[in-house]
């Protein structure tokens, strides 16, 4: 693997960023996964917590267990050891596949129609495209559970609603400009909307299991039909299937 | 079994401790107190370990019931708390009999203030916290602020723990015996919050952050638990620097400069993550005075080093452990007895000594 420009900042007096170069890969959110692993098969103490996003590794810490300078010691020393292994993909374990099933259209997707008629396609298309492939878990934030997915193909990209929905029930699948995201708890918001899973992204009832994804994972939605949600919803995907 | 019922709830009052953590990486905000250092203060006073959930009171305080004994202490803000009428002062822990009622007015000298009760308060603990996330309905009393007619359970203090916190009458702390900076501040003068440069500073002209750092910020209306949004000298971005960077991590007291060049300081609901670039983070030891203040507001923003910043927290860090340590010496304090005739009847005084900062006497008439 090449040598990695990455760069060290301060985030208030608590936190470091990592940050690595300011785009979008497949490669960088590997390098950052394998960053993440090994700092955290450290026992470090006074490291309160690590938040991986598209280009940058957060680490939040306490000051006064742990000093900034050891801190940035153990990770310029993963850096380094990044920097010798040969190839990062390998060494890495592939993130897990998750399958999420949506009811693609009607009431579960209410723009699907309009957003294909846009494409001049029909909607069979547009759910055939974006159920077709693999999506890449970057990272989560903005509401807790919420993924961002990089990999859509760029004929279905639609831009927002002008005029956003005052809420949008939580597992709307939606589209905005070139991203595809599921809306983890009911919220407004300006995504169009092309179906609903009866998974839920974020759920405090589910202890130790609280959120369906994680970064790196790897995601897949399959079509199933109306009369499945509730009995998915009550079951369970993994015994449907 | 309840042990304190909500008359009225104030204006916003959440159930908060230090806060969620561990889970940022799932897009869950940390919340937890807004004013850590009177929410600490308050447990202190109070006689408990440093995390307990306690209640956070925002501008005009709760009224409440005490069903059952409690031993409460407030810190922060002077909410004009009243016991049965009687007032008391701010920075202080209180024996509340049964039936008791406690009654507040609005802030003065800050915006919040800390209720800790002897044992903690109870509490939905979601994902190891206690601490409301209103946004989420997570945690705390129903994932909401209290409204009239809730009623509060207590946690039992742990074992081996007295009944009473030692040296009760003693617990409290006068304003010339808090650190300078968390003396509740004369209104008339600007706030003064230090600053850790950092993150995306590189995304400011020279002339921008020199503006930030001279000139004073106002809070907005649009301030809350999330993050103070402030009005001031417009925040230049460098030659090239427009627009926003791809979200990275967000910390307590990160300072986001949209595209309109207003700084918005992150608070103790802040997102995880953030696309707007950030020059910097107000240091840990300042979030309380940040927290303390409120619209219509003056601050002003200082540079300092990372140095400069942990030195801080270790002050603070010591003024913790001193207090600790005096309210220990206070436990045992010097009592002397007294038998007084009234008419026909015959009182017992006793008269307890402390040897403790401010005001060395506390009575109690048996």
């Amino acid at each position: 693997m090449e040598a990695m420009q990455t760069r060290l900042v301060f985030c208030g007096d608590s936190a470091v960023t990592l940050q690595f170069p300011q785009q979008i890969s497949q490669e960088i959110n590997r390098q950052i996964r394998w960053f993440c692993r090994e700092l955290e098969s450290r026992p470090v103490p006074g490291i309160v917590e690590l938040v991986p996003t598209y280009c940058a590794v957060t680490v939040h810490y306490n000051p006064m267990v742990l000093s900034c300078e050891a801190l940035q010691g153990y990770m310029k020393e993963i850096l380094s050891e990044i920097e010798l292994q040969k190839d990062c993909a390998a060494a890495l374990p592939q993130g897990r596949l998750v399958e999420i099933p949506v009811v693609y259209g009607g009431e579960y997707g209410p723009d699907l129609e309009q957003l294909a008629a846009s494409h001049h396609m029909t909607a069979e298309e547009v759910i055939r495209l974006h159920a077709g492939r693999e999506y890449l878990v970057y990272m989560l934030g903005f509401t807790p559970g919420f993924p961002y997915l990089g990999g859509m193909d760029s004929r279905i990209a639609t831009p927002r609603l002008k005029v956003p929905r005052t809420r949008i029930p939580a597992g709307s699948v939606g589209i905005a400009g070139e991203q595809t995201g599921i809306y983890p708890m009911d919220s407004p918001g300006g995504w169009q909307l092309i179906g609903r899973t009866p998974l839920l992204l974020f759920d405090p009832n589910r202890p130790g299991e609280e959120f369906l994804l994680q970064a790196g994972d790897r995601l897949r939605f399959c079509p199933v039909e109306p009369r499945q949600f509730e009995t998915i919803r009550q079951q369970g995907w993994r015994k449907i299937k | 079994m309840y042990s304190i019922t909500v008359l009225q709830p104030g204006m916003y009052t959440t159930i908060q401790d230090g806060g969620r953590f561990g889970y940022q990486r799932f897009g869950v905000p940390v919340a937890g107190a807004m004013d850590p250092f009177a929410y600490r203060l308050s447990n202190l006073l109070a006689g408990n370990p440093p995390g307990a959930a306690a209640l956070e009171l925002t501008a005009t305080g709760p009224t409440l019931r005490f069903e059952q004994n409690v031993v409460f202490a407030l810190a922060g803000a002077d909410f004009s708390a009243k016991l049965d009428g009687i007032s008391l002062r701010p920075n202080s822990a209180h024996f509340a009999p049964a039936g008791s009622v406690l009654s507040m007015g609005g802030a003065v000298g800050g915006f919040r203030s800390y209720l800790a009760v002897y044992g903690g308060l109870d509490g939905q603990q979601v994902m190891g916290s206690r601490s409301t996330y209103v946004k989420a309905g997570l945690g705390g009393y129903q994932g909401r602020p209290l409204q009239k007619g809730d009623r509060l359970c207590l946690l039992s203090p742990s074992q081996g723990m007295p009944t009473m916190p030692a040296g009760l009458p003693a617990r409290y702390l006068l304003q010339e015996n808090l650190p300078e900076c968390y003396r509740n501040p004369s209104t008339a003068r600007e706030a003064v919050v230090r600053v850790l440069l950092g993150a995306q500073q590189e995304y400011f002209s020279k002339q921008g952050l020199d503006r930030f750092f001279q000139e004073s910020y106002t809070v907005t209306g649009e301030s809350d638990r999330m993050g103070y949004r402030l009005q001031g000298p417009r925040v230049d971005r460098a030659i090239g620097m427009e627009g926003n960077i791809l979200s990275d991590g967000v910390a307590f007291g990160s300072i986001q400069i949209p595209d309109n060049g207003q700084p918005i300081v992150m608070m103790a609901d802040r997102q995880t993550t953030g696309g707007y670039p950030k020059l910097g983070a107000v240091i840990t030891a300042d979030l309380p005075v940040m927290a303390q203040l409120r619209a219509g507001e003056k601050l002003r923003f200082l540079p300092v080093t990372l140095e400069q910043a942990h030195k801080a927290l270790r002050e603070q860090q010591a003024f913790f452990h001193s207090l600790e340590e005096t309210f220990c010496a206070a436990s045992e304090p010097q009592k002397r007895e007294f038998k007084i005739l009234l008419g026909a009847e015959e009182y017992t005084v006793e008269v307890f000594s402390y040897p403790q900062t401010g005001e060395k006497k506390g009575a109690s008439i048996g």
